[in-house]
């Protein structure tokens, strides 16, 4: 009996996480593409329920009924498999994310290792999808994808090492508490932007969107992909992305803590600051999708290996020697 | 590479004057409208949906010449006609096929008696090919309902013919 209410009550927590991120989810598509049009001076979708807020369950709903096209010469087992590994990654990397000192689903002592290896993992779906479909243009897609965010997974994997540095402890919670006193922004300020720029690379986002850049590759690895298992990769990269904003405020902006410890600010429940920080993260994305034109490919490979590295690299020094110097480092 | 240059790479100085550039656009009014529910003004020589009109006392004006049915560079207009009773010509099928049609405008220009015109509206879609072909009562009564909008729009246009 006590075994059947843990279960259930792993399941309900379960479910009072994944829902509402499927939900936010769909939110942020639309948020996305009012922002791009804003900035155009357009107006964006604006019809479907108040604000248009219901736009993307209505294309969503219209996916589901659309016929699912599989290539004869496909390889199918694949074929099928992938949009639901890349949907599947995109959500089980949430189970580590701090919503407040209590809410968090698995409180594990190795979270930032988990959240590395599952995005890391996320680029398999790709390489799937895009060698499955057998055809030019995804498999080029696909390539193009996995070169790209390996590259940039490398110097996330440094800059992370500059936070772990200053905590001296993995679990995401205790990276959030030890801000504290100062958000890493402020200390690695050059990191969070590296961290940010790299976000995009890893997400496939303007201006890094090569592997699905329309003038040359169609659609990328998508171009096979109709119906329900084209939304699926759609909802996956959205849900990347909005992890990837999570992380970046986890991991720099003090996660769940107010940015001022005073009366007004400390009343409002933790769980909405992570929010705001996920929503100005996001809108930050979605600015620079409208303002920036796409990198080439070689420009992109060299960002990423003779600048981001290095760079990271260095700080990474530059932080372990001043903490050594001034006897700051953790535990 | 000068040192200014490099600065300004390094400080992401062009980037940012964008990112502020796209965040001052986003408060600006919009230049779309909001389309289903305000609409752009159409020309009175717009070419949309065909319509088929009547003298004011009721009489088709077409006398099946079939200059437009020669003239039509798609042909999508078949007439046939016969003599009536009172010995007038007039026409007994008038088809269009919109789906052939490419809205030229070049029937409405060879109508001797302005009968054929193309109307300003331009929302008529369908969800069957079938609906859009258009056979004379849905001629004609295109050409009655907006028969007051078709004759101001002549109207307007009439230094021009």
């Amino acid at each position: 009996m006590t075994e059947l209410i843990i279960f259930f009550d792993q399941i309900y927590k379960i479910l009072f996480l994944l829902v509402p991120v499927l939900v936010s989810v769909a939110m942020i598509v639309w948020l996305d593409r009012r922002v791009w049009a804003f900035v155009q001076k357009r107006r964006g979708p604006n019809v479907v329920g108040p604000f248009g807020l219901l736009q993307t369950l209505a294309d969503a709903l219209k996916y589901i009924f659309k016929e699912i096209i599989i290539p004869a010469s496909s390889n199918k087992v694949i074929f099928i498999l992938a949009p639901i590994v890349t949907m599947t990654l995109a959500l089980i990397a949430w189970a580590v994310i701090p919503f407040s000192e209590t809410f968090v689903l698995a409180d594990i002592n190795v979270g930032v290792l988990y959240l590395f290896a599952v995005s890391s993992l996320g680029v398999y779906g790709i390489i799937m999808g895009g060698w499955a479909s057998n055809s030019k243009y995804p498999f080029l897609g696909a390539i193009r994808s996995a070169a790209q965010m390996v590259s940039y997974e490398v110097s996330i994997g440094v800059i992370i090492i500059n936070v772990l540095l200053c905590v001296g402890s993995l679990n995401l919670s205790d990276i959030v508490l030890a801000q504290q006193n100062l958000w890493f922004v402020i200390p690695l300020f050059p990191m969070f932007v590296i961290f940010f720029i790299s976000a995009l690379a890893e997400t496939n986002r303007p201006p890094f969107d090569l592997p699905e850049a329309e003038a040359e590759l169609v659609a990328g690895y998508q171009t096979e992909y109709s119906g329900m298992m084209y939304a699926m990769f759609w909802l996956g990269e959205y849900a990347n992305i909005l992890l990837m904003c999570a992380m970046g405020s986890i991991l720099f902006l003090g996660g769940w803590l107010s940015p001022i410890d005073i009366f007004p600010f400390n009343v409002i429940p933790a769980p909405i600051w992570l929010i705001l920080k996920i929503l100005f993260l996001f809108i930050l994305f979605a600015l620079i999708k409208a303002i920036v034109p796409r990198y080439r490919y070689d420009q992109l490979m060299k960002l990423g290996w003779k600048i981001f590295l290095p760079l990271s690299l260095i700080y990474v020094v530059l932080t372990a020697s001043f903490l050594m110097y001034f006897d700051l480092l953790p535990g | 590479m000068k040192i200014s240059r490099i600065l300004k790479t390094i400080f992401m100085i062009d980037f940012l004057t964008g990112l502020v550039m796209a965040i001052k656009e986003v408060f600006k009014p919009k230049k779309t409208i909001n389309y289903p529910f305000e609409k752009g003004s159409v020309s009175p020589r717009a070419r949309g949906e065909h319509a088929l009109r009547r003298y004011p006392n009721g009489e088709e004006r077409c006398i099946a010449c079939k200059l437009c049915e020669a003239v039509c560079p798609a042909q999508a207009i078949t007439i046939e006609s016969s003599e009536r009773d009172d010995g007038s010509r007039k026409t007994t099928r008038y088809d269009i096929d919109m789906l052939k049609c490419i809205y030229c405008g070049l029937c409405e220009q060879s109508c001797p008696v302005d009968a054929i015109v193309q109307g300003p509206n331009f929302e008529f879609s369908t969800e069957t090919r079938e609906e859009l072909y258009y056979n004379k009562e849905k001629l004609l009564e295109n050409g009655d309902r907006w028969e007051n909008i078709l004759a101001a729009n002549i109207n307007a246009d009439s230094s021009q013919r």
